[in-house]
């Protein structure tokens, strides 16, 4: 009965698709109903093929790590994809050249920039979260993913979700917002799919054998449900037509602006913090095999951190047609925020206590922690650069992409390498990595690609925010624009190279996993018994 | 540490945990958010702003759709340098009809508010055209492909339709303004059209932006730049002390 209703659901999703396909008004709207249209087609046969077979009984008592494993593969790939654009889009602002005349209308800077920004946050970040979110939570509540098929629904849909934000960029669909460019379909659909994900999480939570809800835990949920309202209010719009892709945001002006900013910094606050911790409050100590520093600094930097970033928003607005008070309550509180970011940090690091002779033979456990010092390093910048004196200068310039680079590429990517190289054997019972060798390259591959991204940033931001304001002893400015614009050509070729050597680092990742799963010994299989986690 | 011991409960009762993790999120944005639309003092009282004209709107969209925000601002601080530079600061007022705002985050390029009246539209076409034939330290790319594609009369009934949704959002588009949309979209385009659109959209510039018979992509995205920053009537305009 179930199997039919099911059936039933996706033809009609499919000849609904087909209609609007036909009656499209534009061209990603096109597009992503043909999207839909075969997605829902796929797994109508798929579907169609099971109809009849006799159910297989998932063992309650076994993990479910089919969509983990997806979900590695998946973040190892759109890391790659991320990557590469931000490498072409990096030397796009060297040689503008590089915007192809062929090209012209489809991959120009303006368009290729979502994209590499959606796809190494929601596409790599995102994967990565999802899929040590499903690892993670089992482990710690030890109890198998709730809701049966659903996590694969989770899975499945969040890949169709990026493939209709990124074709959405390249054909030109975009709602004009920072980090929230998708337009309105594209968006209930990613609603569809975080509620699944709400769901799967806590049901798996609920369902747990262990009294305590483990820390890694606490910061998952924050960053699931803050996503979600999030994401809600700020992409709130109306379509123009229920055939086309544009529709108009409810909120404009100032309002849109602090709306925004509220959404983009706890993007980076929830999405790229708060679920990123959950993943070093997991495998750090698992990698490190030492019990979390501190259980009280845990609880009370949790909670600071949810409470306060929320607030910081306004930092993105300082000396702009925003109120003053608005801009006084951001930077305020994000200054504060320095405490429980570090809170964050001490907890992590310290977890290494007694342990600390494995930075010298285990690169993953390198990796972990020279993430937790880019984090501790991003999380002080980013307060200093909230003091307005300060943003005064560094506002619209370098150091901005600087620092949110020491962040994603230092915090973000190096956290997740690391557990991706965790995951691994333990997901496809191999007996270790193909090569630590090759995680050392890719480790030093990918610091050195950071420490010459984030210098040169520093440098060509400090610079051009000096020569906008340079006037001379008769109060003339002193610099065109365009001066400042060419001053900037030998950091942006740097900048370049230094994303190259991090791209590197990840393809020689990818090859090591790769050859992990295919050409190492399998481990002798261990009852994969529900224990908890410690 | 007493009060952490009561941490017991929340941990061990995952709905509780997600419910006050919600709660304690909540809190910031109402305080930041909600006040800005009610308070007063928020969107200053200017003479001069007024709806975006049709052609304008369709310019404002082809900003959006090439990503030219990832790149521009249009928000200008009230420091020296850039008031030397690009002209009178930034009000929240002239932002009050984006949906949504641009004022942006970064300058690879300069800041576009003010960039209305600044060059003439050869400049502009030339500029789009090539940058580097204008301005040879530039890196922005190339929009030449602009120059062919024709704008119809479904382009103007999409614009229409946007309007549409703007009124519903509270703009102030009279039913006149709503039934010589499609019109007006190509009259403003034309070096004699219609000067009707002039009355509806005071301040609006008329002509042939890109020198070509046919109303193209170049026309509407010259119309809106050459309308940036231009509205306000900074004669009348007193600053608010409190804001």
């Amino acid at each position: 009965m179930w199997d039919y209703l099911k059936l039933a659901v996706l033809g009609v999703v499919v000849v609904v698709a087909a209609i609007a396909a036909s009656m499209a008004r534009d061209l990603p709207y096109l597009v992503h109903m043909l999207v839909i249209m075969l997605a829902a087609a796929i797994t109508f046969v798929w579907q169609i093929r099971r109809v009849g077979e006799p159910a297989v009984v998932a063992n309650p008592n076994e993990y479910m790590d089919g969509p983990v494993r997806f979900g590695v593969v998946a973040t190892a790939f759109w890391g790659v994809v991320g990557f590469l654009v931000g490498v072409v889009i990096a030397f796009q602002l060297a040689w503008p050249e590089l915007n192809f005349e062929w090209a012209q209308g489809y991959l120009n800077f303006g368009r290729l920039r979502p994209l590499h920004t959606s796809a190494v946050i929601f596409a790599f970040g995102g994967n990565a979260l999802i899929a040590t979110a499903f690892y993670v939570v089992q482990r710690t509540s030890a109890s198998r993913l709730w809701g049966g098929g659903l996590a694969w629904f989770v899975f499945w849909g969040y890949q169709i979700f990026i493939v209709m934000a990124a074709t959405g960029y390249v054909l030109g669909s975009t709602q004009g917002n920072e980090y929230a460019e998708p337009e309105w379909l594209t968006d209930l659909w990613l609603t569809i799919v975080w509620v699944a994900f709400l769901a799967v999480y806590m049901g798996t939570v609920i369902n747990r054998r262990e009294p305590h809800i483990y820390v890694a835990n606490w910061f998952y949920i924050a960053f699931i449900v803050t996503v979600a309202m999030l994401h809600l209010v700020n992409n709130a719009a109306i379509p123009v037509s229920a055939f086309g892709s544009k529709s108009v945001p409810v909120w404009s002006g100032v309002q849109s602006a602090m709306i925004q900013w509220w959404y983009g910094h706890n993007a980076v606050g929830f999405f790229l913090t708060a679920g990123f911790l959950g993943m070093m409050y997991y495998f750090i100590p698992k990698q490190a095999e030492r019990p979390v520093y501190s259980y009280k600094l845990s609880i009370m930097h949790f909670w600071a951190l949810i409470f306060l970033y929320i607030w910081a928003g306004p930092h993105h607005l300082h000396y702009t047609a925003l109120p003053d008070w608005a801009q006084t309550l951001g930077m305020t509180f994000s200054i504060m925020l320095w405490m429980p970011s570090w809170g964050g940090m001490i907890n992590g690091l310290m977890t290494l206590s007694g342990a600390w002779d494995k930075l010298r033979t285990d690169p993953i456990i390198r990796m972990m922690v020279v993430a937790v010092g880019f984090y501790g390093m991003a999380t002080f910048e980013g307060p200093m650069m909230s003091i307005k004196a300060v943003n005064s200068l560094s506002h619209y310039t370098d150091w901005t992409i600087g620092h949110v680079h020491s962040g994603a590429l230092g915090w973000n990517g190096m956290i997740t390498f690391g557990a991706l190289y965790y995951l691994v054997p333990k997901l496809w019972q191999r007996e270790g990595l193909y090569s630590l060798r090759l995680v050392s390259w890719h480790f030093w591959l990918a610091t050195i690609g950071i420490v010459l991204y984030a210098a040169s940033m520093w440098v060509t931001g400090i610079m051009e925010g000096l020569m906008w304001r340079e006037v001379d002893a008769q109060g003339f400015l002193v610099n065109s624009f365009a001066d400042t614009v060419a001053a900037k050509f030998p950091m942006y070729v740097v900048r370049g190279l230094g994303g190259t050597l991090f791209l590197l680092g990840a393809i020689i990742m990818c090859y090591n996993l790769w050859k992990t799963v295919t050409s190492t010994a399998a481990r002798q299989p261990a009852r994969a018994a529900a224990v908890p986690a410690e | 540490m007493g009060l952490l011991d009561h941490h017991k409960k929340i941990e061990t009762h995952a709905t509780l945990l997600l419910v006050l993790s919600f709660l304690v999120v909540t809190i910031g944005g109402i305080v930041q958010i909600v006040p800005l639309f009610y308070l007063d003092n928020t969107i200053e009282k200017v003479e001069g702003m007024r709806p975006y004209a049709p052609l304008e709107i369709a310019g404002r969209e082809i900003y959006l759709r090439e990503g030219c925000y990832t790149c521009h601002s249009q928000m200008i601080r009230p420091m020296r340098d850039e008031v030397e530079r690009y002209g009178h600061y930034s009000l929240a007022a002239e932002s009050m009809y984006d949906h949504p705002f641009q004022w942006g985050s970064k300058r690879t390029g300069p800041d576009l508010a003010r960039l209305g009246g600044r060059y003439s539209d050869d400049w502009h076409v030339q500029h789009m055209i090539n940058p580097r034939d204008v301005v040879p330290e530039s890196i922005m790319p190339s929009y030449g492909f602009m120059m062919n594609r024709t704008l119809d009369r479904s382009d103007a009934e999409h614009v229409r339709d946007i309007m549409a949704v703007y009124r519903v959002l509270g703009h102030p588009y009279t039913e006149e303004m709503m039934e010589n949309a499609v019109d007006d979209f190509f009259a403003q385009a034309q070096e004699f059209g219609d000067p009707g659109v002039l009355d509806r959209y005071p301040g609006a510039q008329q002509r042939n932006f890109d020198g070509q018979a046919q109303v193209t992509e170049m026309d509407a995205i010259i119309a809106y730049m050459q309308m940036l920053g231009t509205l306000v009537d900074f004669d009348t305009f007193v600053p608010v002390a409190n804001r």
